[in-house]
């Protein structure tokens, strides 16, 4: 019998990699403890912070990997958010199962509007997403049970009165109040933990590297059998499940919602395209790195009022021209280091075999 | 049953036909070349063969299959393989990661299967050295090398190369035809557009030669390189 053992092998872990892993766990375990030793400020903080993340490695997926810059996903936070409102305040169902329901939802909103969005190319693609985010915010903004253009609240005791809730009380020795607030928290960790670990698995598949060969260069991935069209499509529904999850989950904690706010392109689109820039498109890391100083800058310039708006756009701007890759780019370029690896590397796993012709290896 | 069969394939570009009803077979393991002055519809009909263009009229049958409404996708992984006159590397994936991509999707293997194959590949078109290296940092010669060997990971029945030894050295371009030639003689049917001639005529079995969109004449390479028409289209080129 031939010996068929392979000689060649790809690999995709570093030492970089293994040792953030590791990390990741200690953070991971600290950040699930972190309602004994943090105050409710702190967690809501953390909140935003998680949600946010969210939605940025959503649309870092869609844009940065699928080439579908996309500045209408603010339709899938709100009407996220809105499905959740509707099955908690009209059919009664529970807080966690309507954040579910929400994200399937959203999903399939995204097979209307993807029929329509996927006739569009590059920026008429970005204008056709925003007209549907628009078109959706003023249907929803009809819906009178739950208070059509000004918007309404959950019912009262919602959230209070749910046994996760209670359990949390009585673990704790907190109020109610704070006991929603850790609830949302873990809930912002788990999906946050969780669309990182969906999206880095994802990117290592062999539908990831198709994905990444449509990136580069669309023509060629076609000629050579990657369905760029399917990916697209699974990308896009994909982003949207992920991102009406969150919408759903930002609106169980702040337990009021408004077209307006729901819908808001400067809160869940504006802010998340500049975090991933600033950060680094195209990869894991970069929205990471994004959020927390988009989180950092958001705190430090409150009080300058617009001001504070016209910072945000000078920092992109100088990234743009000075870091086109972001700051995680930059920081990647020059030190080699990456924490979620994507790329297969070729190593001799073993020695090769004596043949008269070597030109050809075991299959030549 | 010839692997490829065009059957009064047509396609116009606004008033201009780069393809005007052109018919032509391809026996399984033969090697055809292409040859035409610019502009003659050579890539065009390479586009329509792979479907990266719709024909207008006409049909095209691939292993006796009718292709003709066929995405390029679709086309690839029943064994159409090609190379871009442009290349056209996946820039930011490495030379290791674009053959695998064809061979995932083109062969539809796993990626374990899949890496000993694609090792092999990059042994046989001299990239081995370059496996790990990022496509948009190669040279052309590397770039030319790389779009063979990507089309040769999707395992191709019918190998379609686009002026692959366009622009390379004489020593670049006999390897370039030595490789093509070990890849042939394992049976792989080859057509091949080309305007450096002394690297094709050795090679191919028979030459087609097209003109402003048409077939005019399709025979031995040597008695259409010696016929009055293809002397003439070629007037002021060296044969």
């Amino acid at each position: 019998m031939v010996d068929r053992t392979a000689f060649w092998k790809a690999e995709t872990r570093t030492r970089a990699s293994s040792l953030f892993l590791g990390a990741a766990l200690v953070l991971v375990a600290v950040a699930i403890a972190a309602p004994a030793f943090v105050g409710r400020g702190a967690l809501r903080d953390l909140f935003f912070i998680l949600t946010m993340l969210v939605l940025a490695q959503s649309w870092n997926l869609l844009a940065g990997y699928a080439g579908l810059v996309s500045v209408g996903q603010q339709a899938f936070v709100g009407f996220g958010a809105y499905a959740m409102f509707a099955a908690v305040s009209l059919w009664g169902v529970d807080p966690i199962s309507a954040i579910v329901l929400a994200g399937v939802a959203a999903g399939l909103l995204a097979l209307p509007t993807g029929f329509f969005v996927f006739r569009l190319q590059g920026a008429y693609f970005a204008i056709g997403t925003w007209v549907v985010a628009e078109v959706v915010r003023l249907s929803l903004a009809q819906w009178k049970a739950l208070g059509g253009g000004t918007g309404t609240s959950l019912p009262a005791g919602a959230t209070r009165d749910f046994a996760p809730v209670a359990w949390i009380q009585g673990l704790f020795g907190v109020r109610p109040a704070h006991a929603v607030d850790i609830l949302t928290y873990w809930l912002a960790l788990a999906l946050a933990v969780a669309a990182i670990a969906f999206i880095y698995r994802f990117l290592l598949t062999r539908q990831g590297l198709g994905l990444a060969a449509i990136r580069d260069n669309e023509l060629a991935a076609g000629a050579l059998g990657v369905d760029a069209r399917r990916l697209k499509w699974a990308v896009y529904v994909a982003t949207a499940f992920i991102t009406g999850l969150t919408g759903a989950l930002i609106y169980v904690q702040t337990a009021r919602i408004s077209p307006d706010a729901a819908f808001s392109v400067v809160d869940w689109t504006a802010y998340v395209i500049f975090i991933v820039v600033i950060g680094g498109i195209g990869t894991i890391e970069g929205p990471i790195v994004g959020v927390i100083l988009f989180f950092l800058l958001q705190n430090g310039l409150s009080q300058y009022g617009s001001w504070y708006l016209l910072v945000l756009g000078l920092i992109a701007i100088l990234v743009m021209l000075f870091a086109p890759r972001g700051l995680w780019g930059l920081f990647a370029d020059r030190t080699g280091i990456q924490l979620f690896p994507v790329r297969r590397t070729l190593r001799q796993a073993g020695p090769k075999p004596q043949t008269s012709d070597s030109r050809g290896g075991p299959h030549g | 049953m010839p692997i490829l069969a065009l059957d009064n394939v047509s396609k116009k570009f606004g008033a201009l036909a780069v393809a005007d009803r052109i018919s032509f077979e391809v026996p399984q393991g033969q090697a055809l070349g292409i040859i035409g002055p610019n502009g003659a519809g050579k890539s065009t009909l390479f586009n329509l063969v792979t479907g990266n263009l719709a024909v207008d009229a006409g049909s095209i049958a691939f292993a006796g299959q009718d292709v003709t409404r066929l995405r390029a996708m679709r086309r690839c992984a029943m064994g159409i393989g090609r190379t871009f006159q442009i290349p056209q590397p996946f820039g930011k994936l490495t030379v290791f990661e674009n053959l695998l991509v064809a061979a995932a999707f083109g062969a539809n293997e796993q990626e374990a299967d899949a890496t000993e194959r694609c090792a092999a590949i990059l042994e046989e078109t001299g990239l081995a050295r370059q496996a790990n290296r990022v496509a948009g940092s190669l040279s052309l010669l590397e770039r030319k090398r790389l779009e063979l060997a990507r089309a040769l990971a999707t395992d191709p029945k019918l190998l379609l190369l686009d002026e692959i030894a366009g622009g390379l050295t004489e020593g670049e371009c006999g390897q370039l035809v030595e490789t093509i030639r070990a890849i042939h003689a394992r049976g792989v049917t080859v057509i091949w557009i080309e305007h450096v001639l002394h690297a094709l005529t050795p090679v191919v079995d028979r030459l087609l030669v097209l003109h402003f969109g048409r077939v005019i004449g399709i025979g031995d390479p040597r008695e259409m390189m010696e016929s009055e028409a293809v002397r003439e289209i070629y007037l002021g080129i060296e044969i």
